[in-house]
């Protein structure tokens, strides 16, 4: 192995050990314990818990609104990427910062600027009343504030990447005659595919897993606008702890699987980017 | 033909040209020659129309093609760094040009038997199944070239087209390329930094700077009468001698009385010849020039006598 670094073998064990704790402790523990809290009383109260009626409504419109967003902010994001990257134009600063904002703002406060819009006493709220449309406290509503929170991870992905292999590929596409969309579908999507589908799973594990924003909007309806982790607040809330942790636990193997997937994007991801010397 | 007419281009605040005006004649090897910063890429790229000018029009043969985009001028462009598509095998890159071709699109198996044909003409037949990271450098200019060459370009367009190689790769690669755009009958434009290889390579040479064309002209013409201080100091080496005379190092020989007094500095063998630096005495000036090897080395230290041959003599620069 090359070693770069001039650090005592010690001193690498130490700080190896340290990591791996911290990891343990942190990471690792909880997920244990979710899983241990989950399988306590069996299989079968497990089975019990995540095929209740209220649970499977959860499940069904956590998907729903996961299906809805991703490919919503999946279209923004490489629309985004696209102009950020390949074009220049007045504004982009400030396009590429506005990109950034669901990060720096609190969940909560996004939830609310949905609820100050579109609520009862919002500003567009009367009118929608009138027209007998519900957006807080409903579907509509869950999928903006999911849309709002998760719109960065695509762009974020794919805007460093872009700006990397710069734009010769594509001059040289339009140059032989492509047109914009087969530039985009021959030379562009190719060239950022890795990278796409690793922002996808990361947006598609926080739409579902968002809690903030959704929890302000959504109004906890059992059965109608509970997403699996507003779900499972409200059975912990209950004292239903095999519930809450079984629900919890598949929003854990969420998180695995993205885990395990991110991984071996990355790792395709690499080899890709170093196949180009 | 091409017609370059008072084209000019701003960047923010950055004027990168001021009014340039080219002809360029089919059949015809132009080099664009100039330091970095010197507009010349971006020249190129507003002939392509990869870029579009502020000011002035584009004509190719005639007709003002200023609000073409580069897909409709139907310009073969090379670029620096070969731009070749990563995922694409050496045929696919080839073949791109004719595959994306939205009307008049030939049958595929034309389109591999043209990709075929170019991969011959550029010497890399066999190697259309493999993929660019899988070739060298050469190797993957000339299959830029031969993708650029698939969509039967009325002009080619090539930037700074040797400047990743190295120096034997980019010697063998100039004598072919200049092959090629003579059996081919192409109207070629290249940008570079390198004077030796625009004087090599072009049948005509415009020497670019700070956005402006100093000169146009045959290498010989380029190099033998410079029109500018700029052009003569940047096209091959020259000596600014006192008065605002320019003199080559190898237009400059030994006389026994009468000439200037430089001090020998340092002396060093140059092929078949010394090449001496020194300063002229009493000023700082440094002067190189070149004597013959058959003769013996001047000592360091020594006062010697020097007589331009040729010279020139420029006006203060106008600015």
């Amino acid at each position: 192995m090359r070693r770069s670094t001039t650090e005592s073998r010690a001193l690498q064990i130490v700080l190896i050990a340290i990591a791996l704790l911290f990891l343990a402790f942190f990471l690792a523990l909880p997920l244990i314990a979710v899983f241990g809290e989950a399988l306590k009383a069996g299989f079968g109260p497990f089975l019990d818990a995540v095929t209740a009626p209220d649970a499977l409504s959860a499940i069904k419109l956590t998907l729903l609104i996961a299906a809805i967003s991703v490919p919503l902010n999946l279209v923004f994001g490489v629309a985004a990427s696209w102009a950020i990257t390949k074009f220049q134009f007045r504004g982009k600063s400030l396009l590429i910062s506005m990109i950034d904002l669901p990060f720096s703002v609190s969940p909560v406060v996004s939830g609310l600027i949905f609820v100050l819009l579109f609520g009862a006493s919002g500003w567009v709220g009367p009118w929608l009343a009138e027209h007998d449309l519900k957006i807080i406290f409903a579907v509509p509503g869950i999928v903006l504030a999911t849309v709002f929170i998760t719109f960065p991870f695509v762009a974020r992905e794919l805007i460093p990447l872009m700006m990397e292999q710069g734009k010769d590929e594509e001059e040289a596409a339009i140059s032989l005659g492509a047109s914009g969309w087969q530039t985009f579908r021959h030379v562009t999507l190719p060239n950022i595919r890795w990278g796409l589908l690793y922002g996808v799973l990361l947006c598609n594990a926080r739409a579902m897993g968002e809690f903030g924003a959704v929890s302000v909007v959504s109004g906890h309806i059992r059965g109608e606008t509970n997403t699996m982790p507003l779900h499972v607040e409200i059975l912990y809330n209950e004292y239903d702890f095999v519930g809450a942790f079984a629900v919890a636990s598949l929003l854990a193997g969420l998180a695995l699987v993205t885990l395990i997937a991110k991984t071996v994007l990355e790792w395709r991801f690499n080899l890709h980017g170093s196949a180009r010397h | 033909m091409i017609r370059v007419q008072n084209v000019t281009k701003t960047f923010g605040d950055f004027a990168a040209l001021h009014g340039i005006d080219l002809k360029i004649k089919a059949g015809e090897f132009v080099a664009l020659l100039g330091p970095s910063g010197s507009g010349k890429t971006t020249l190129l790229r507003i002939i392509a129309g990869l870029e579009f000018q502020d000011g002035g029009e584009v004509l190719f043969d005639g007709e003002d093609v200023s609000s073409r985009s580069v897909g409709e001028r139907q310009v073969g462009f090379v670029f620096q760094q070969y731009a070749l598509f990563k995922h694409m095998t050496v045929a696919e890159n080839v073949a791109f040009g004719l595959s994306v071709r939205r009307k008049g699109r030939p049958p595929k198996a034309d389109i591999r038997a043209r990709a075929e044909e170019l991969l011959r003409l550029v010497q890399l037949d066999g190697l259309g199944k493999r993929y660019p990271g899988q070739l060298s450098g050469g190797q993957r200019q000339r299959v830029a070239l031969a993708r650029a060459l698939a969509i039967e370009p009325r002009l080619l367009l090539l930037d700074e087209p040797f400047g990743a190689l190295d120096a034997k790769v980019r010697k063998d690669l100039r004598r072919w390329l200049r092959g090629l755009h003579e059996t081919m009958g192409l109207t070629s434009i290249f940008v570079t930094h390198d004077q030796e290889e625009a004087l090599e390579l072009a049948d005509r040479v415009v020497v670019m700077d700070h956005g402006r064309i100093e000169q146009v002209g045959t290498p010989e013409q380029v190099y033998m009468e410079p029109a500018s201080p700029f052009v003569s100091d940047f096209v091959g080496e020259t000596n600014q001698l006192p008065g605002g005379i320019h003199v080559r190092p190898h237009d400059i020989e030994l006389v026994t009385s009468g000439g200037i007094p430089v001090v020998v500095d340092n002396v060093f063998r140059r092929g078949g010849s010394w090449r001496v630096e020194g300063r002229i005495e009493g000023h700082d000036r440094v002067v190189e020039f070149d004597v013959n090897a058959a003769n013996p080395a001047p000592m360091l230290g020594e006062t010697v006598q020097i007589q331009p041959l040729r010279e020139r003599e420029f006006q203060k620069h106008p600015s």
